[in-house]
């Protein structure tokens, strides 16, 4: 199977880092699925192909890690934390309040594939909580208003 | 970042700088100066001599002497030795490593360099969180520039030194903060912890011994060599030395990372540091050193923050996380919160710690949703006693500890619970909804 010359060049730079392969694995999964948007079968073939693993050594790996998936999500994955500074802070009714407001429970994703959403645990914000992530991007200090112009926002650039 | 008067900026002394995580900047104001230092004119022994007068303690959780540590490194090892960052930063509360990856990457890579040229290692590695995607980015720059201009690659400063260093990243999951878990899971597995001795200091990475220490610890190392270890440890307390990167969250006016000496008063944080309570409301209750820790109340305010008087007071300083709640917050839930998380986040591989903290979530849910009988208060007791000391790792203390705190410092909570109705607080709240 084909990668893109981009990721290909990641990867390439990646296998120099480590003296064995297998090192290179969960990073390779990760940003083989930015690319491709989730770990389908024959990528998971061809990484335990190129790293000299079986695929059921890579599938028990990948079980093991949260954020790698084998199911697409949407193309705006909502991670909003409701850990304790969150908590503290109003995370769990900004979750309540997203879920409502993109009708999603959580795994779920809208039928335009737009949205996802996820409750997780403390995504390294908690000074600035409530926080999430969409994508890798960081949202800080989050009210169910600056949520909803947020979801307006990614709504605009959706073309 | 909000700044307070009360801080003392050694380690964020670059903070506000602009440009402050590019290598001119760096070089500019102190750069690379201890490394060089360390390289050119001083030996391991007096680096070491260094590290132990400046009562550097592990800023990961556990606070164990930095020194003592690099120096359990074999000199002779047959297998390479390798130098490991622990940037997993996921103990809840806690975003300090962010800022110092983000703001100052620099002065990480120094305080991993000054590591390899103490036990003789040539080969360094950052295991980032992967959430943290965008400090990837930011190292990997940073690299690039240290490689560019001679501070790492081969023949280092003409030295005859070489030393390699990557960025690795992980994929979600707490358990490979902890060290043996992380260096599994830099070897490409599932992060399992490794029972131990041997220590990774003997055999870690590769088989090899390693060095591995928290982001806020390699990144005090370059202002204790070029301040000296005296300088640091008078910032601080006796055997607590320099400063620290203290987390303020939760219910404070002012939450927000802030660099203050060691044995800072605890209340005087809050209070002054963190502008006091919010909305005026009365202070209940603190979790000074993470989610890990044992939570404290009023009696305890006065406790200066540093690694001895936190576990005098009977706690842990551990990750410098300080969270805050107020009167209104009912403690059966952030309990049951912590354990969700805990629960969640168990790799399973031993007993007492997979079955303990579902048990506990289960049991701390029945409290919370009204369903809890009298004698479940001493089943919460009894599995948490029954998990502590007896986990391969120490992530089943860790879920362990605090609920045994949360019941002996607030069982009239818990016993407010039992009347078969949902939460007593929750007029003053929203419901919650959390049940994974
Ligand atoms: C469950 C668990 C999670 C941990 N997570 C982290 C972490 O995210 N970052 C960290 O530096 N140390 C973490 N630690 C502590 C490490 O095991 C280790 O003690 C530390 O990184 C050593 O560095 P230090 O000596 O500089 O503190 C964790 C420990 C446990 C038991
Ligand atoms: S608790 Fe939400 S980001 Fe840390």
């Amino acid at each position: 199977m084909q990668f893109t010359p981009q990721l290909e060049d990641k990867l390439k730079k990646l296998m120099r880092n480590y003296p064995i392969k297998r090192s290179a694995l969960i990073p390779m999964l990760l940003f083989a699925q930015d690319e491709q948007g989730f770990l389908s079968q024959e990528t998971i073939a061809e990484i335990a192909g190129r790293l000299e693993l079986t695929v059921p050594q890579v599938e028990e790996t990948i079980s093991y890690y949260s954020m790698l998936r084998k199911k697409p999500a949407g193309k705006y994955h909502l991670q909003v934390c409701t850990n304790i500074s969150c908590l503290l802070r109003g995370g769990e009714e900004l979750f309540e309040h997203a879920r409502k407001k993109l009708r999603l429970a959580p795994g779920e994703t809208t039928p335009d594939n737009l949205f996802s959403l996820e409750e997780v645990e403390c995504i390294g914000a908690c000074a600035w909580a409530p926080a999430i992530q969409v994508n890798y991007q960081f949202h800080h200090e989050l009210t169910p208003e600056r949520f909803d112009q947020l979801i307006r926002e990614l709504e605009r650039s959706r073309t | 970042m909000p700044v307070s008067e009360h801080e003392v900026r050694v380690l964020t002394k670059r903070f506000d700088l602009p440009n402050s995580a590019s290598i001119d900047t760096y070089l500019a104001h102190d750069g690379y100066q201890a490394f060089e230092k360390a390289l050119k004119q001083m030996t391991p022994e007096s680096i070491l001599e260094e590290l132990k007068r400046s009562n550097l303690r592990g800023r990961g959780g556990a606070g164990f002497p930095t020194g003592m540590k690099w120096g359990f490194v074999p000199k002779e090892s047959p297998k390479p030795k390798y130098i490991v960052c622990n940037a997993d930063e996921s103990e809840p509360g806690t975003c300090k490593d962010r800022l110092l990856m983000e703001k100052d990457p620099h002065q990480l890579i120094e305080g991993i360099l000054i590591a390899g040229v103490v036990v003789g290692s040539h080969q360094g590695y950052i295991y980032v969180r992967g959430e943290y995607r965008y400090l990837l980015e930011i190292l990997d720059r940073a690299l690039e520039e240290a490689y560019a201009r001679g501070y790492l690659g081969k023949n280092i400063l003409g030295t005859g030194f070489d030393f390699e260093l990557a960025t690795h990243t992980g994929a979600g999951a707490y358990e490979c903060g902890e060290e043996s878990a992380l260096l599994e899971s830099l070897e490409g597995k599932r992060g399992i912890p490794r029972i131990r001795p041997p220590f990774p200091a003997v055999v870690g990475l590769y088989g090899g011994p390693t060095v591995l220490n928290n982001v806020e610890t390699f990144s005090a190392v370059p202002a204790i060599l070029r301040e000296g270890g005296e300088w640091y440890a008078q910032l601080g307390t006796p055997r607590n030395g320099g400063t620290r990167l203290f987390v303020l969250s939760g219910h404070v006016n002012r939450p927000g990372v802030y660099e203050l000496p060691m044995g800072f008063p605890l209340r005087k944080m809050i209070e002054e540091v963190g502008g006091g309570i919010l909305g005026g409301k009365k202070f209940k209750a603190v979790i000074p050193g993470g989610s890990s820790t044992p939570v404290l109340t009023a009696d305890a305010l006065d406790t200066p923050m540093d690694f001895d008087s936190v576990a005098k007071a009977g706690s842990m300083l551990g990750s410098g996380a300080v969270i805050v709640m107020h009167e209104d917050t009912c403690m059966v839930k952030v309990a049951l919160r912590l354990m969700q998380f805990y629960a969640h986040e168990s790799c399973g591989w031993c007993i007492p710690c997979r079955e303990g903290t579902d048990w506990l979530s289960k049991t701390l849910h029945r409290f919370h949703s009204g369903g809890a009988r009298e004698e479940d208060i001493g089943l919460i007791e009894h599995l948490a006693k029954n998990m502590l000391g007896r986990t391969f790792c120490p992530l089943g203390d860790a879920a362990a500890m605090p609920v045994i705190s949360f019941v002996k410092k607030f069982r009239e909570e818990f016993e407010m619970h039992l009347s078969g109705r949902p939460c007593p607080f929750e007029s003053k709240q929203e419901p919650a909804t959390v049940s994974r």
